[in-house]
């Protein structure tokens, strides 16, 4: 019986060795193709590396105390800081903020948890395209419905900008993040007598809390380095700001407008500035992985 | 078919709704005529039965006879299901649950549920039990209402040390066991039980089982159940379900026989729960 079995075999099957060898083509192949991904892999990678390296390279000779303290320079003075850019950005992604967070989220916990599969489609389909629209056209609409209404650029504005940017972003993870956490959760909620609202509120929402900052975290972080829609909503002043219905500078902002002057104090605080900013993104993001890892599901 | 001909025809014969051979104890939860679609597919077909107090009552069945589908109605659960719909009447302390006077919130703190799945909140052992007394109203002594509910859950001595840690740390018999307390905390007066231990090992779904015993003499008991031994072992009476084609080609289930645990496994009236209960189908 035993021998039969193995002379179909051999009848069937080409005879080979048990022991590795690299000549057979199916091995060969394999090594070839698994030493072709890890170098494609390197060549993904080399942007990130590259950037950073640049920028670290070119900003960190003005990366002192100065830098973070001292207000910007006019045009030809020499020295001088980003400070008042700081502020401005952390003032104009706080506004964003404000505004994209909570309806955000509570747009997400419609979605999730109580509205009907197709106006959740349309709604989610909606927010998508929201996603992809430019950041220039959004920093043109809220030039058209805050600047021009109140007759003045300012942090308000570049906050209504960004926090439209954000929007879908806070929307899509909030959504997702309520959608892990398992149905039988909830029903456990309303099987010991919660209404739908504190079982939304006291079990389902702290369950998805980590996740939906993350998404939040992540929507900050892009928001930071926007630039266009800031140009002609928050503008720019080299002063520090004065009230969120005033221009304020912005670090992208900053970059932006340093990076095209003739003068290398200006240039060199643009290239700082870039570092200040590509840190801070850096910073979120890592923030965002922490938090992940503490999420319940 | 003669029980199919009462179910069909309850008001003719309404006794016959009790399990056959049922003493003269008290029924808590009695449906009349109760069939629940799923959209427009009909799930489960016009059951009428009665469960008695401080009993343990366990549902068998093939899958997809409607078992979970029915127990879902007895606290309102199914309302939480995109299109579903129940018709006829449950009835419960004389009121029928599905009338418009009713407030589902308020049902299901006096009729609580253990899940196949055990679901522990992902909140920290004592918040597992304080939340549901909480959002109730509970006036009394909260850490002594968590300790006598984990006691009476049997888990006490395992997780007295760490009440703060998460209920989700815990093993899935250990994670069933806090939901049944869960459950008990509310002083519900029905449990209901679906699949509890279908996802346990068998040291795990021992320690339920014997849980179950010890808990009929306060509550009562319906419990789903795949598995037969568990009926024979755990339950007082025994509802045998069992699932047809309808004119559609769609599978509803409906009751085939409902007796004392005894007569089910030991001399079933219909030939369909002879054969199921032999293992010889299903």
């Amino acid at each position: 019986m035993t021998a039969s079995t193995q002379d179909r075999h051999s009848e069937e099957f080409p005879t080979s060795k048990m022991e590795k060898s690299y000549s057979t083509p199916r091995t060969a192949i394999n090594l070839a193709l698994t030493i072709l991904a890890f170098l494609l892999l390197g060549v993904a990678l080399l942007p990130l590396f590259l950037v950073i390296g640049y920028v670290i390279v070119k900003g960190a000779n003005r990366l002192n105390l100065e830098l973070f303290t001292g207000s910007i320079p006019a045009a030809l003075q020499q020295g001088g800081g980003i400070a008042p850019a700081i502020v401005g950005t952390l003032i104009v992604v706080g506004i964003a903020a404000a505004i994209s967070i909570p309806f955000g989220v509570l747009a997400a916990i419609y979605l999730s948890e109580f509205s009907s599969g197709k106006i959740a489609w349309w709604v989610r389909f909606a927010t998508n395209v929201l996603s992809g629209v430019p950041s220039i056209i959004v920093g043109i609409f809220a030039y058209g419905v805050i600047v021009v209404t109140t007759g003045t650029y300012s942090a308000v504005a570049g906050g209504f900008a960004l926090a439209i940017l954000m929007l879908p972003i806070v929307v899509r993870t909030a959504d997702e993040s309520l959608q892990l956490v398992p149905q039988e959760v909830r029903w456990a909620s309303v099987g010991v007598g919660s209404s739908d609202f504190q079982t939304v509120l006291r079990i389902v929402l702290p369950a998805a809390m980590g996740a939906i900052a993350t998404g939040v975290t992540l929507a900050i972080a892009r928001a930071a380095g926007e630039t266009a829609p800031l140009i002609f909503t928050a503008l720019f002043t080299q002063f520090w700001p004065r009230g969120i219905w005033e221009p304020v500078p912005t670090l992208s902002v900053l970059i932006f407008n340093f990076a095209g002057l003739p003068y290398q104090n200006q240039q060199e605080l643009a290239w700082a500035a870039s570092l200040i900013l590509v840190l801070l993104i850096l910073l979120a993001s890592i923030l965002a992985r922490w938090v992940a890892s503490k999420s319940t599901y | 078919m003669s029980s199919r001909n009462w179910a069909e025809n309850p008001q003719t014969d309404d006794s016959s709704a009790k399990p056959r051979q049922a003493n003269a104890s008290e029924s808590v939860l009695r449906t009349e005529k109760v069939s629940v679609y799923y959209g427009e597919t009909l799930a489960v077909q016009e059951v009428s039965m009665d469960i008695l107090k401080n009993s343990v009552t366990a549902f068998i069945g093939p899958s997809g006879c409607g078992k979970s589908t029915l127990i879902r109605c007895f606290n309102r659960l199914n309302d939480l299901i995109d299109g579903c719909r129940v018709e006829g009447k449950v009835i419960y302390r004389g009121k029928d649950l599905y009338s418009s006077k009713i407030d589902p919130v308020a049902v299901r703190r006096r009729i609580g549920m253990v899940f196949q799945k055990p679901n522990p909140f992902p909140k920290s052992i004592y918040e597992n039990i304080a939340y549901g007394a909480r959002i109730n109203g509970f006036k009394g002594d909260m850490d002594e209402l968590v300790e006598r509910s984990l006691q009476r859950a049997a888990i006490w001595n395992e997780v007295k040390d760490k009440l703060k840690t998460s209920g989700l740390s815990l093993s899935g018999g250990q994670q069933q066991r806090l939901c049944i307390a869960r459950a008990i905390a509310l002083k519900p007066e029905v449990v209901l039980m679906d699949e509890p231990a279908s996802s346990l090992d068998p040291v795990s779904t021992q320690r339920i089982e014997e849980l179950i015993h010890e808990l009929k003499q306060d509550y009562t008991i319906v419990i789903v159940t795949h598995n037969m031994q568990q009926a024979t072992r755990i339950s007082d009476y025994t509802a045998f379900f069992n699932a047809e084609a309808g004119k559609n080609g769609k599978r509803y289930g409906y009751l085939v026989e409902y007796d004392k645990t005894e007569a089910i496994f030991q001399s079933p009236q219909e030939e369909s729960t002879k054969q199921y209960v032999s293992g010889r189908f299903g």
